[in-house]
């Protein structure tokens, strides 16, 4: 029988990620709903500093894994190091966050203890000492209500902005840091630095208005009644990913979790049914309008007005009426 | 090289959903399916690699009820060699732990290459069964993968990071690769390739009992439509033309952005 939260921080480069904080924070409300205490860990080679960090936010201690094959985040020793702490802690939950790093390793780590992750959460509540986690399914048209069974440890991820980092509580004094110098076995897999493709030539996170175009926009050619909409409303174009992958828009146009992360004062999503990965990169804006032939399209959820219907028979219409609004 | 794909047949995604009586998964009666969507890609990937490196075999391996037969086969039109089909009348209750174990035994006696398959399905979006299915196969693997360079002993990758960041990975062979949707562009099945597809082997295996019988350690309590986080003004009241007057209106008047 385990006890207690871990929870996963995330580092990359001497810098701890956003969403380390926002698992602080699920772990923390965790813990305080069924009385369990909430111990942090971080992994990593001469990262000390982060572990002092973490450690002035309300939790019983932090583990520091040290190990020079730590350095450089790599999922045979991210695997290896974590089954050891899971091991010596024996918590009831492991919380972390689902990054693209943690996707790459927690499935390789759960699998070690015979089982898979209760991934991608979107929230936890506690009824009776018992955890019904939140998924999104079916990309994301539909929830599904997921509870653990059998011996812990549960490994649950939650995604970006399902708990606020800025809500994760800080201690009244700093939590003691445990350095844990422990065994990794063989890396087999050598990484290069990471690096970013050639300068974005388009900076989408300073636009006021952005028309974004989804797979609704059926061909290349019909992308020109969503450009014409643009240049109406003095806006910029851009897509969702499916449009990029196809390369009927360059990658700098991409909108989502891949791509850029906006927050313009109007959105017009013009077919784009809304895949959480794409809700993630524009879900601020001030105002959102969605066009989509689906009523149950996820875009619906989180757009002020919505049109249910042919978005080649509405677009032009808006077009031409915005012009006379501006003219 | 012998290179295995495992392909997901998920539910089409403009199909409209709803919700079975039991309110534990979605009505299946009447659905329409399709591959998964990075698993196409996973494939394409497959039989570029073997077009680039002179030959070799791609095996699609696909679990799920008969109706799985329809990726199968237009993965074999599109140019893979041969198939694994793995008899399952229902996935739906399958923990990613499971599924994996149930994969690998399947494909463990043939001693591939390279595994790939999607980053993660389009139904239940675990994004897991790949990872799992490597470390019980004891194989290196790497996630998100944008780009493979097999023309080395070490295979070298492409990972994609969040925000625009990508890193380059290394990793001896055999390795498990989940690969990212657009990684290049899907080929249509020709004629002839479909005509070749009908002489090409489906071999049905069965699950093993181990995958089966294994814990699932998460169960699906009831599935429901999302709240709504916003009070959504819907325009035009099904007429687009009218909904377009409407709001560019609301636009002007309400939202004051033009």
């Amino acid at each position: 029988m385990g006890n207690g939260i871990l929870v996963f921080a995330e580092q990359r480069e001497g810098t701890l990620n956003k969403t380390s904080f926002e698992a602080i924070a699920a772990g923390q409300a965790l813990g305080s709903e069924l009385g369990q205490e909430v111990l942090a860990v971080l992994l990593g080679s001469g990262a000390q500093g982060l572990a002092e960090e973490i450690a002035a936010y309300r939790l019983s201690k932090v583990i520091y894994a040290e190990n020079e094959k730590l350095k450089d985040y790599t999922s045979d020793g991210y695997a290896d190091a974590m089954e050891r702490v899971v091991r010596a802690v024996n918590p009831q939950y492991v919380v972390m966050p689902h990054t693209y790093l943690v996707r790459d390793y927690a499935p390789k780590l759960a699998a070690r203890f015979g089982k898979g992750v209760i991934s991608d959460c979107i929230r936890a509540q506690v009824a009776n000492g018992q955890v019904t986690f939140s998924r999104r399914i079916f990309l994301g048209k539909i929830d599904a209500d997921v509870v653990a069974e059998g011996e812990p440890p549960v490994f649950a991820t939650f995604q970006s902005g399902a708990y606020r980092g800025d809500q994760a509580t800080r201690g009244d004094s700093d939590a003691e840091v445990e350095t844990m110098a422990l065994e990794v076995g063989e890396v087999r897999m050598k990484p290069e630095a990471p690096f970013q493709e050639v300068k974005q030539a388009v900076d989408l996170t300073k636009a006021d208005v952005i028309v974004a175009i989804g797979r609704g926009i059926k061909s290349k050619d019909n992308i020109a009644i969503a450009e014409q909409l643009a240049a109406a409303l003095g806006g910029d174009i851009a897509a969702s990913r499916p449009i990029c992958d196809a390369e009927w828009l360059p990658i700098d146009r991409q909108i989502g979790s891949s791509g850029q992360t906006v927050a313009p004062k109007l959105y017009i999503a013009l077919g784009i049914s809304g895949a959480i990965q794409h809700l993630v990169g524009m879900k601020n804006a001030q105002t959102i309008v969605a066009i989509n032939k689906d009523p149950e399209a996820p875009i619906f959820d989180i757009a002020d007005y919505g049109i249910v219907g042919d978005l080649f028979e509405a677009v032009p219409v808006l077009t031409e009426e915005i012009k006379k609004l501006k003219a | 090289m012998k290179i295995i794909v495992f392909m997901k047949q998920v539910v089409n995604k403009d199909a409209i959903l709803r919700i079975n009586k039991e309110g534990t998964w979605v009505e299946e009666g009447d659905i329409s399916y399709e591959v998964n969507e990075s698993d196409g890609y996973a494939l394409e990937e497959a039989l570029r690699l073997k077009e680039k490196h002179g030959g070799g075999e791609v095996v699609i391996c696909s679990m799920g009820p008969q109706r799985v037969k329809a990726v199968i086969k237009d993965g074999l039109a599109r140019g893979a060699d041969r198939a694994i089909h793995v008899v399952l009348d229902n996935l739906n209750n399958l923990s990613p732990f499971a599924a994996a174990k149930i994969l690998a035994e399947a494909v463990r006696e043939e001693n591939a290459d390279l595994l790939l398959t999607g980053l993660q399905s389009d139904d239940q979006g675990f994004a897991q069964t790949g990872v799992i299915m490597a470390e019980l196969l004891g194989l290196p693997h790497a996630t998100i993968v944008i780009e493979v360079d097999a023309s080395n002993e070490a295979l070298r990758v492409k990972r994609e990071l969040e925000s625009g960041w990508y890193q380059w990975y290394s990793m001896p062979r055999p390795a498990m690769l989940t690969i990212q949707s657009g990684i290049s562009q899907i080929r249509y099945a020709t004629l002839k390739g479909i005509m070749a597809a009908k002489k090409k082997e489906i071999k049905e295996v069965q699950p093993s009992s181990e995958g089966t019988s294994a814990a699932s350690f998460q169960r699906i309590e009831k599935i429901y439509f999302p709240q709504k986080t916003k009070q959504t003004q819907f325009l035009g009241g099904g007429d687009a033309k009218k909904g377009a007057a409407e709001l560019a209106e609301k636009l002007r008047a309400e939202a004051r952005v033009i």
